[in-house]
């Protein structure tokens, strides 16, 4: 897996909180890498470590994070052997991060120009006029309308879509080699949603960045993503491409989140949820710590931590359904409609080219 | 912004009014007359002294009377001292008061900027907690008992400054001292308490993301943010000090209108207690006018004349 293409790797990332209570293990062994130019989807529920993932690539963490191990490598550099004063020569020039919530991420009583304009004048050592120039270009590619008139605004004279272009025209400004979005559509209404990740999409072609897009929300996932990890309880159980995530879906984990979201053909009267709720990271389970939750939970399962089984060269998925020994198991209708539509994808792909035994039968251990 | 300025400076006189009013007639409830030695006078001598300043006419009267000479600049004379006009009186007293109050305001507030943004820069640490120590005693000591102390240590005991009395510079050290350690310590206890809450926002978090260095962070940033809400306490702080000078004049002798004050109220001197009603009335409408200007200058949010959206 690892090759020049990859902007960024990150390898058995271990991060603790240190509380009253004791530490938090919220980042368990966490692996993967950035491709360059590619977009990866960071999926878990709320506490599941996604945030604190990225937080950790930034160096932004709490002051009681401790990162026990592991190493985040961007271009031959470490950057978690990197000083705070180091990091700060990345953050805003080759990793660049867009927030949650756009009415709240911006300084309330600075002019929007000077706030896009600001990176440049730190990282590139740029006198105001001239970056305030190029703020005003960005604010146009990011759609912001009447530009020149509205560059001496102040974010209250925005609307939350628009001060999320804004926080866009922060990130990229400075055309940083990764872009992280942390949840960037959360808190806008739906129409508005689509529009930012247009943009997103359409900048990411332009000034070819790679993005980590954190997000709870699976639907946004299909239309953005290449690549798709699933996060849950601070580690990745299962990655992919994004149609293996969600067509060929390993992880009963993954079953359930995608078996929770509504589709055109979702049929019955009630929405499947996950029954239960995420285990403590202050003491956090041994084996498998979806088991508690897990309707196909193997003996084995609350004894012994699954291993990543290979299901393609791009797919991998931690879970001992996977282990040529373990019963076969029916997932939830629903995903077995997905994985039998796969198949007819992979069919007729395959039958191009060669014939072909099912996807199905090629699962084998890493 | 001239409609608005219009606008509050018709309030403000408005204010006076009321306060002219409402003092005038509780001030005529306070026990005692401006005699300074009734039992030797007979009735004939009071009755003749009533007549000269016009006390002998209904309460009503006398109040008209007063607002007719107010609204035309004549304040009237001073019972105490003769001869004396209440305006030329207190104008020549004004001096000092100023002088101490906007010292003390002014250490105040920036000595508690500093202390305040240190402690919520440090969190939690030995700078913090000792900033938290210095605001609740500069909360809870009076002013007064501040005073006292002050002269007594730094006067009589080390006798760096004159422990009384009025006559440059260093006279004022110990009164400002005295004055400026409630605005110190209030301003200090709310810029941090700000600052704590600016430091955790999201547009911090975003600032550090750009790359800023922490004193970039907090130079262009976190302090803008965090001094605005410190304006809407200038008003109260002003009000203290205003109070606070009566008695601290007093303990260390100053010549100002807080000292001449209490003489006042303490021998009916009802002109001249109306002359420096009015003349706190005003100062602090005057105040209160300057932090709503002050606010929408720094404060875009609410700038009164601001392009509509």
């Amino acid at each position: 897996m690892e090759n020049d293409k990859n902007i960024l790797e990150v390898r058995n990332l271990q991060v603790n909180f240190k509380t009253y209570a004791g530490d938090v293990k919220a980042i368990r062994n966490v692996s993967f890498d950035l491709r360059k130019g590619e977009t990866l989807a960071i999926v878990g529920e709320s506490g599941s470590g996604k945030s604190v993932t990225t937080r950790t690539i930034m160096g932004l963490n709490a002051r009681n994070a401790d990162i026990t191990s592991g190493s985040i490598l961007y271009k031959d550099q470490d950057l978690l052997k990197k000083s705070d004063k180091e990091m700060e020569q990345f953050r805003g020039q080759d990793i660049a991060e867009i927030f949650q919530d756009p009415m709240t991420s911006l300084d309330p009583t600075m002019k929007i120009g000077k706030q896009i304009a600001e990176p440049l004048m730190v990282h590139k050592g740029m006198k105001k006029e001239k970056a305030l120039a190029q703020a005003l270009e960005m604010m146009k590619l990011v759609g912001i309308t009447d530009a020149e008139n509205r560059i001496n605004d102040y974010p209250h004279q925005f609307s939350g879509g628009m001060r999320q272009r804004i926080v866009i025209a922060i990130a990229l400004i400075n055309y940083p080699e990764i872009l992280i979005a942390d949840e960037p559509t959360t808190a806008l209404d739906v129409t508005i949603q689509a529009q930012i990740l247009n943009l997103m999409k359409e900048l990411q072609d332009k000034i070819s960045t790679s993005i980590i897009f954190i997000t709870h929300d699976l639907g946004v996932v299909a239309g953005m993503a290449d690549r798709v990890a699933v996060m849950y309880a601070g580690k990745i159980v299962e990655y992919g491409t994004v149609d293996e995530i969600f067509y060929n879906p390993k992880h009963p984990y993954t079953w359930g989140l995608l078996s929770s979201m509504p589709t055109l053909d979702s049929s019955g009267d009630e929405l499947p949820s996950i029954p239960g709720t995420p285990p403590d990271l202050l003491d956090p389970p041994t084996g498998d710590a979806f088991a508690a939750r897990n309707a196909y939970a193997l003996k084995i399962d609350t004894e012994q931590e699954p291993p990543f089984f290979k299901v393609s060269d791009t797919h991998y998925a931690a879970t001992w359904l996977l282990h040529p020994d373990a019963p076969k198991v029916t997932p939830p209708a629903q995903i077995v409609a997905r994985q039998k539509k796969y198949a007819e994808m992979q069919q007729a792909l395959v039958a191009k080219q060669r014939p072909s035994v099912p996807v199905e039968e090629e699962e084998e251990q890493q | 912004m001239a409609k608005y300025l219009a606008k509050r400076i018709f309030y403000l006189i408005l204010t006076l009014f009321i306060v002219i009013t409402l003092t005038f007639f509780l001030m005529k409830l306070l026990p005692g007359t401006p005699l300074t030695n009734q039992a030797k006078l007979s009735k004939s001598q009071i009755a003749l002294i009533y007549e000269q300043y016009g006390l002998n006419k209904p309460v009503w009267q006398q109040y008209l009377l007063y607002l007719a000479g107010a609204v035309r600049g004549n304040f009237g004379t001073s019972f105490q001292f003769s001869d004396q006009p209440v305006s030329y009186l207190l104008s020549s007293r004004i001096g000092p008061s100023l002088q101490i109050g906007l010292q003390a305001m002014i250490l105040g507030v920036i000595v508690g900027i500093i202390v305040g943004a240190f402690g919520a820069m440090r969190q939690n640490s030995w700078v913090d907690t000792t900033a938290t120590v210095v605001s609740i005693l500069g909360i809870s000591i009076p002013s007064f008992v501040l005073a006292v102390l002050l002269q007594y240590y730094l006067g009589l005991k080390l006798g760096w400054f004159p422990i009384a009395e009025w006559g440059g510079f260093i006279y004022t050290v110990l009164p400002t001292l005295a004055l400026g350690a409630t605005p110190l310590a209030e301003s200090a206890r709310f810029v941090r308490t700000e600052m704590v809450d600016v430091l955790s926002s999201d547009y911090i978090e975003l600032a550090k993301a750009k790359g800023l260095s922490r004193t970039g962070v907090i130079y262009h940033h976190a302090l803008r943010n965090s001094l605005i809400p410190l304006i809407t306490i200038v008003g109260p702080l002003a009000v203290n000090i205003m109070t606070g000078s009566m008695v601290v004049e007093n303990i260390f002798s100053i010549p100002g209108i807080g000292e001449q004050f209490v003489k006042s109220v303490l021998t009916n001197d009802y002109p001249t207690i109306m002359g420096l009603t009015i003349i706190y009335s005003f100062m602090l409408c005057v105040v209160l006018l300057f932090t709503d200007i002050l606010y929408g200058i720094v404060d875009p949010r609410i700038r009164i004349t601001g392009k509509a959206n």
